[in-house]
């Protein structure tokens, strides 16, 4: 195999990345991108595909197409051996889930449907508060592609899943494309139970039954579920949407929904090098987070967090404050709305102006930040367990169901989608995050070179090795190393704050003290790293406690290491003036902006 | 270079516009095809699903759920009265006698021997579909719905808020550029779409609806205006079903900004006609923009509705800038470099130049400009 195109048709636009083996080893080589076609008037995906395909063909001179076919195998400068894509096209999976308990079943039915790639659209338990009547017409309006109902750990609770499957047959649901099939309904509870779910729901759903998400309170089995939904988002969600019946005929490996081939790179990344991993990857009408500590994969959507189709719901929910304190200019509030609202209103412009760049980089910070605080509160310990206490835990107080997210645990944090990908300067994409995601201690940050990582992903279901390669040489772009306080590490302005010695790999001795309040880069290039000593004053603590030193090795990047003394948070001046101060002085510090 | 098309909004003189008059729900449809109606004429009709109410009956009675079916008066299907008793305990004593009142008028949905619940549904409720423009009905899909047909003016907003309304059009300033002011909007407006130019405040609108104005359309106005008309921050743009009591729809975006002066001239021209028009706004994949239609009286034929143009932009189309610094500017394209180029971000993208009107050219991103499709 040693020419592959891949794609990923997105809500509006269709990326084809081509690959080939050249010198033995995989490259990307060409990219081509086209509007999606998913739509009226045109209601054929596979027409956008062949109009990415044709800007390839341009750009690389290989000839792809013979019409509308695509020339397989691959012979010299003419055709490819595999075709492989991915697809959030016409809204992506969108998923209604039911539980039980709120915090215990209906919650691990959430983290499986998230970790298939699909959107929550609302999740449904015994115990959430609302009437039945609410809960039915909620069901009936919502239109999900599919519904995974769980309930129950083995031998468990009968009556509350019972009722919620019949409060699923009263709603009669109907699937949001294609009027005439049944809706899927993915039953994965209490394996007690089943023949009463089929009695309940076979004969007005197309219900599939699969092992129980949770069958004891102590574990969660999420992948038979998970793979399941992926099963049914083929079958029928795929096969119902205009195009894509076709578009599968086309393919050399199923379809995956674009989250979740993003969700297997970046378990990938994190098995390679044995690191935790935090991903995110920033649309325009979503935001997805990944997170991968030790075994344990969680992904979540923000549907309504992205850069375009979305942006205005960023402000709705961060407030106008809260995106107003990372804009570094005095700006009306009244124009900064409007503004927010023109782009929401034609999403697929961008910024021809510094201003208007820095102002969706500000909104940017807040998507993100909301974005991970969602995935904070739903990545986290199985609710409900019963754990054995020795008498130090007792002293503890430690919870059940805590987020796992441990920012002083974070090895990699990896950045992706069109405002980070394709800022024009990488130090740009370096800031954003550091400031949304604000990470504590030694932590790397890359991002992917130009949005390929779903390409990558679903590539990797076929060929690991052309999928592992490329995205090492090609897609992740490491930034550098960023060196932090850590939370409740709060000071005064140029206060002492700490000291620092680094060994640049020629041997070279930089020794700096760094006051509080500020960012501080050292150059070191991408291949290269350097041994740090970071002496924190005594108030401060930079991931070994108050006043501890740190020695570690640290990794380089385009940017390179990133000392960062602002503080967890982060704290902003109050006043417009300082705070725009404040804000150009750190933008100057990374080099941010040009003058 | 391949296909990057940009679509525009679109503006038609005289076309045919066809209209989807669908139920939520399969049920009847009165008209035929070919028959010539009003926009106030019932295409359709249904009766929705009634709301479910649960009631955990085993609790009330005391008993168990498996047990519950013999307890039972009614069985699934059976109409019911609000207060009737559906079942009932059969102790010994009758003086301890439980019954349980059906909370409703309507149907017993499910009775669960597993939950003990009883399930009932009130009575449907009708709904009605109505033509919406004046025209013809050209298709009828039986228990659906029709296409109504009409030869009309065709206007696109960008974005709306408020649903479907019909009123008589009226011009309410005299140019493009005039803002729409409260002393503009008269008693005679009662019932009537208008058209202001460049902006609108809330207080504006707010004079609208006292007088019975059924619609607005503007140029813009601004986003804070809108926080105070709907009654939050808007975040999602998915409108339409707001019951705010008008129509609005603004042409160009948020801020002051003139109606573009073909937009403006081709309302007045329509002054005093029927009109239709519809706020409801989906900016999601799948873009549904307000529109404004304004049918032609009798059965004038119009041409066809055009499909967005599937192809490159091309030297000497005209075209609109949509964001700043030259945003609600119309010019010609002058040339479409081939080589992307580095614009002020730093950002290197594709470009294309743009000639104004007044002879000064710019610089733009090829994803900041529509076309006018015409």
């Amino acid at each position: 195999m040693d020419v592959i195109i891949a794609t990923d048709c997105g809500s509006t636009t269709t990326k084809a990345i081509l690959i080939e083996k050249k010198d033995g080893a995989y490259r990307q080589t060409f990219r081509g991108e086209s509007p999606t076609t998913v739509e009226a008037p045109f209601e054929d995906v596979t027409r956008g595909v062949l109009n990415a395909f044709a800007e390839v063909e341009e750009l690389s001179g290989r000839k792809i197409l013979d019409g509308e076919k695509i020339i397989t195998p691959a012979r010299g400068n003419v055709g490819v051996d595999i075709y492989v894509s991915t697809s959030s096209a016409g809204g992506g999976l969108q998923m209604m889930v039911a539980g039980a308990v709120k915090t215990m079943t209906a919650e691990s039915a959430q983290r499986a449907a998230l970790g298939a790639g699909a959107i929550v659209m609302d999740v449904i338990a015994s115990n959430d508060q609302r009437l039945p009547h609410e809960k039915i017409d909620r069901i009936r309006h919502l239109r999900p592609d599919m519904i995974l109902l769980s309930g129950g750990t083995d031998g468990g609770t009968v009556t509350h899943v019972v009722e919620l499957a019949e409060y699923i047959s009263a709603a009669n649901p109907r699937p949001r494309l294609g009027m005439t099939f049944q809706l899927p309904v993915i039953y994965a509870g209490n394996k007690d139970v089943r023949e009463k779910i089929k009695e309940i729901l076979s004969e007005k759903t197309s219900l599939t039954i699969t092992e129980n998400i949770r069958p004891t309170l102590e574990r969660e089995n999420l992948f038979p579920a998970r793979q399941e939904i992926q099963k049914l988002f083929l079958e029928h969600v795929m096969a119902q949407a205009p195009g894509y019946k076709k578009l599968m005929s086309w393919t050399g490996a199923p379809i995956m929904p674009t989250p979740g081939a993003v969700g297997l790179i970046m378990q990938t990344i994190a098995r390679k090098d044995a690191i935790n991993v935090v991903g995110v990857d920033i649309g325009g009408a979503t935001t997805d987070v990944f997170s991968v500590y030790g075994e344990i994969f969680n992904r979540t959507v923000s549907a309504n967090l992205g850069m375009s189709y979305s942006i205005s719901n960023v402000l709705a929910e961060a407030g106008l404050e809260n995106i107003l304190r990372w804009v570094p200019f005095d700006i009306e509030e009244s124009d900064l709305r409007n503004r927010i609202k023109n782009k929401m209103i034609r999403p697929t412009t961008i910024p021809q102006t510094l201003e208007e760049l820095k102002i969706e980089q500000a909104i940017s910070r807040e998507a993100l930040r909301l974005s991970f605080e969602q995935h904070k509160s739903l990545a986290v310990g199985l609710k409900g367990v019963q754990r054995e206490r020795d008498i130090s835990e007792a002293f503890k107080q430690e919870v059940t169901g805590e987020t796992l997210v441990d920012m002083l645990k974070l090895d990699l944090l990896v950045g992706s989608g069109g405002v980070l990908s394709h800022a024009p300067r990488r130090s740009q994409a370096l800031v954003m995050m550091i400031d949304a995601f604000q990470p504590e201690g030694i932590t790397r940050l890359a991002v992917d070179s130009i949005f390929m990582m779903p390409h990558l992903g679903v590539l990797s279901t076929v060929n690991e090795q052309a999928a592992t390669e490329v995205f090492v040489k090609d897609c992740l772009i490491h930034l550098g190393t960023c060196v932090s306080l850590v939370k409740g590490s709060i000071g005064k302005f140029k206060e002492k704050c700490i000291s620092c010695k680094i060994t640049m790999p020629d041997g070279k001795k930089i020794e700096e003290s760094l006051p509080y309040g500020g960012l501080r880069v050292f150059p070191l290039g991408i291949d290269q790293s350097a041994e740090i000593e970071i002496v924190p004053a005594k108030n401060f603590d930079v991931g070994a406690g108050r006043g501890k030193p740190v020695i570690k090795k640290v990794f380089g990047g385009v940017v390179g290491i990133v000392i960062d003394t602002r503080g967890r948070p982060i704290t902003l001046a109050k006043d417009k003036v300082s705070r725009v101060e404040q804000l150009q002085r750190w933008a100057k510090a990374i080099d941010a902006y040009p003058d | 270079m391949t296909h990057a098309y940009t679509p525009g909004l679109r503006i038609f003189e005289r076309t045919k516009v066809a209209s989807h008059r669908v139920l939520p729900l399969l049920g009847d449809v009165v008209v035929k095809k070919g028959d010539a109606l009003k926009a106030e004429d019932i295409v359709a009709k249904t009766h929705l699903p009634g709301k479910v109410h649960a009631i955990n009956a085993v609790n009330r009675l005391g008993i168990q759920p498996k047990d519950l079916r013999e307890y039972m008066l009614k069985k699934e299907g059976d109409l019911v009265q609000k207060d009737e008793i559906i079942a009932e305990t059969k102790p010994w004593v009758k003086m301890l006698k439980t019954v349980l009142l059906s909370p409703i008028t309507g149907t017993i949905e499910t009775i669960s021997n597993v939950t003990g619940q009883v399930l009932l549904r009130e009575s449907p409720r009708p709904i009605q579909v109505f033509a919406y423009i004046d025209g013809a009905v050209i298709e009828v899909t039986e228990k659906e719905g029709v296409v109504m047909e009409t030869t009309a003016t065709f206007i696109q907003g960008i974005f709306g808020v408020g649903g479907e309304t019909v009123g008589e059009l009226a011009i309410a300033v005299d140019k493009p550029g005039d803002i729409l002011t409260a002393e503009r909007i008269q008693p005679i407006h009662k019932d009537k779409i208008i058209v202001g130019g460049a902006f609108i405040q809330h207080d504006v609108i707010d004079k609208a609806k006292k007088v019975g104005v059924k619609g607005i359309i503007v140029g813009g106005f601004n986003d804070e205006d809108l926080r105070k008309l709907l009654g939050y921050d808007l975040g999602v743009a998915i409108t339409g079903s707001e019951e705010i009591g008008i129509t609005l729809i603004i042409t160009e975006g948020f801020g002051q900004i003139h109606m573009a002066q073909r937009t403006f001239e081709l309302l007045k021209s329509r002054s005093g006609a029927k009109t239709s028009m519809n706020g409801a706004t989906q900016i999601r994949a799948g873009v549904v923009r307000p529109e404004i239609i304004i049918p032609y009286p009798g059965k004038a034929s119009g041409e066809e509705m055009e499909k967005p143009v599937d192809r490159g932009m091309e030297v000497g189309d005209s075209v609109r800038v949509i964001r700043v610094p030259y945003f609600g500017r119309i010019g010609k394209i002058k040339a479409l470099p081939f080589s992307p180029k580095t614009i002020e971000t730093e950002a290197t993208v594709r470009v294309l130049d743009v000639e104004f009107p007044d002879g000064s050219t710019a610089t733009v991103p090829r994803t900041n400009v529509e076309m006018i499709e015409t």
